[in-house]
């Protein structure tokens, strides 16, 4: 597996005694969109930070492209773009401005070829010469995407990324992650919004109290964990569930007109033939049915509640 | 060395030092303009020569001091401070760049500001006195070494600042009551005996005396020592910030 960021054991306790990580191993593949998924506090930020030299690690090591974040700083950063999770913007100066103090920071040469381009895939164009304390949330969320993107970074780590953006603003941003991904760069989100990792992740990590309880490609996942429904709109009223059917666990609706049949994505699918042949054996009668997946936030809830 | 960063962090400095002409460069000089009239024409024309030099010249070495310090210390910790304060701070901690590139842009954009405001002050000066520089090198060599040591101070001040408050009050406490009593407007030697011991412990007349002497010559203290205490005052700050910026001191977490 060529991996691109390498997180070797990774610990992290703060002064106030606080210990955001506990002993994380992660590797993340080239060119795969890897989405952190966790809630409030879990360490998610702190991880980032580790691996952009925002904190300073208590133990363990982390490595972009070989090159170890603390020993070898330049050039672990050289290959980092990072839209941190905050809009911290420079409100006096231009858009222009900004993204060429980026490039530079990051010990680029001059290249407004290359700004423009960046400039023009986030709709900030027309916006350049504009000073970013007149642009609205969601442009200067775009503008700190944009300084991330000037010097070209083989990894983005995007924290946080559609925190206080419109539906619209996420679509076109999701385009653009996606587009980056197509061009070869690694990116690594954090969210909460689970309907983004679904949207945008190859595969999904799972951290809660600064442990990783998991991490897996996400169709592997959602197929692993993913539970199933089977609904059927009865024709009458049952008020009881008829015993030959207790096998399954089904649930009754309190007006007894739904049944519930709940099944785990491989024995369970099996199952539905017998259930639906001894439901006409009992006289059950129904008039539409349903199937339903459980979302990821579901998956994602439970394992966090397994967690705790 | 990451030169484009050097270059990326000093433009951005400069650049709003630019946007701001008029406060960051037309306040200093307004403020010494007014000095001039008040101590150096209108009560300095009822008093005696110092060493042979008239007293509104006498203080004119003095006062681009006082600028200069303030300006400096000022530029140096603002310009980091205001980052940190606003967050964008992320973005310095998070590039390839080591503690040479950031002191060269920051503390480099803060001293050439300051400079050219004592220069500015300077040629304003000649409109209200006569006035020569015997030794041009010297003058050049203390306004610059002035500059880069207190913005390196000031720079160690932004980073320890917490709060807008804590930035001002180590200027205004300190930096400006040492400047006032570092002999600015007076020779310490007509000071009583015991007050001109107890000034000898303020760094500021060593800076205003060495400055003096590369106008007219005259100084209080020795010239050696004069450079002397300020190289030394420059290592201290620089082994400060070192420290500072390697450990991630209230910049890291």
């Amino acid at each position: 597996m060529d991996t691109i960021l390498s997180v070797r054991k990774l610990t992290k306790t703060y002064a106030n005694g606080h210990q955001a990580l506990r002993s994380v191993t992660l590797d993340i593949r080239r060119g795969e969109i890897f989405a952190l998924l966790g809630p409030n506090g879990a360490g998610k930020t702190t991880l980032i930070g580790i691996s952009c030299g925002l904190v300073t690690p208590s133990s363990g090591h982390v490595t972009v492209d070989g090159h170890d974040v603390v020993r070898e700083f330049r050039a672990a950063r050289r290959a980092v773009g990072l839209v941190p999770q905050e809009l911290t913007t420079d409100a006096f100066e231009t858009v222009w401005a900004t993204v060429s103090f980026s490039r530079g920071l990051f010990g680029c040469r001059p290249d407004p070829a290359h700004l423009e381009r960046v400039l023009r895939s986030l709709s900030l164009w027309d916006r350049k010469d504009s000073r970013i304390a007149t642009l609205s949330g969601g442009m200067k969320r775009r503008v700190l995407i944009a300084k991330a993107l000037s010097h070209d970074p083989r990894l983005l780590f995007l924290d946080e990324p559609s925190a206080g953006v419109d539906v619209e603003l996420r679509r076109d941003m999701w385009n653009v992650v996606r587009a980056l991904r197509d061009a070869g760069v690694t990116i690594i989100l954090t969210t909460h919004y689970i309907e983004e990792a679904e949207e945008m992740a190859d595969r999904i990590g799972v951290i809660s109290r600064g442990e990783l309880i998991l991490v897996e490609d996400k169709t592997t996942l959602m197929h692993k964990l993913g539970r199933k429904q089977l609904t059927l709109h009865l024709q009458e009223p049952l008020s009881a569930i008829p015993a030959v059917l207790e096998d399954y666990g089904l649930g009754l609706s309190a007006d007894g007109m739904t049944l519930v049949y709940s099944f785990e994505n491989e024995g369970g699918r099996a199952r539905i033939t017998g259930l639906l042949r001894q439901l006409g054996e009992a006289g059950v009668t129904f008039r539409d049915l349903e199937t339903s997946q459980s979302s990821l936030e579901e998956i994602f809830v439970s394992l966090v509640r397994g967690a705790a | 060395m990451n030169w484009y960063a050097v270059q990326a962090i000093y433009r951005f400095e400069m650049a709003r030092t630019f946007r701001t002409l008029v406060q960051s460069i037309g306040a200093p000089v307004l403020t010494t303009s007014l000095y001039f009239v008040v101590f150096g024409s209108a009560i300095g024309s009822r008093m005696s020569q110092i060493g042979g030099v008239p007293y509104g010249a006498f203080i004119v070495p003095g006062l681009i001091m006082l600028s200069v310090l303030t300006e400096s210390v000022g530029n140096g910790s603002f310009g980091i401070y205001m980052p940190k304060w606003a967050g964008t701070i992320y973005e310095l901690l998070s590039a390839p760049v080591s503690t040479p590139e950031i002191l060269l842009g920051y503390v480099g954009a803060a001293a050439t500001k300051s400079m050219l405001i004592g220069l500015v002050i300077l040629v304003t000066s000649t409109i209200f006195v006569p006035l020569h520089i015997r030794h041009p090198l010297g003058m050049v060599t203390f306004l610059l070494l002035t500059s880069v040591s207190f913005s390196l101070f000031g720079f160690i001040l932004g980073i320890w600042a917490d709060s807008w408050e804590k930035l001002q009050v180590v200027p205004l406490l300190v930096v400006t009551p040492l400047t006032f009593l570092g002999g600015s407007f007076y020779s310490i030697d007509i000071l009583p005996p015991i007050w001109r011991t107890i000034t000898l412990f303020n760094p500021v007349v060593y800076l205003i005396s060495g400055f003096r002497w590369s106008f007219y010559g005259l100084s209080d203290v020795s010239i050696g020592v004069s450079l002397g205490f300020i190289a030394a005052f420059l290592l201290v700050c620089l082994a400060v910030v070192s420290w500072m910026l390697r450990s991630g001191w209230r910049l890291k977490s």
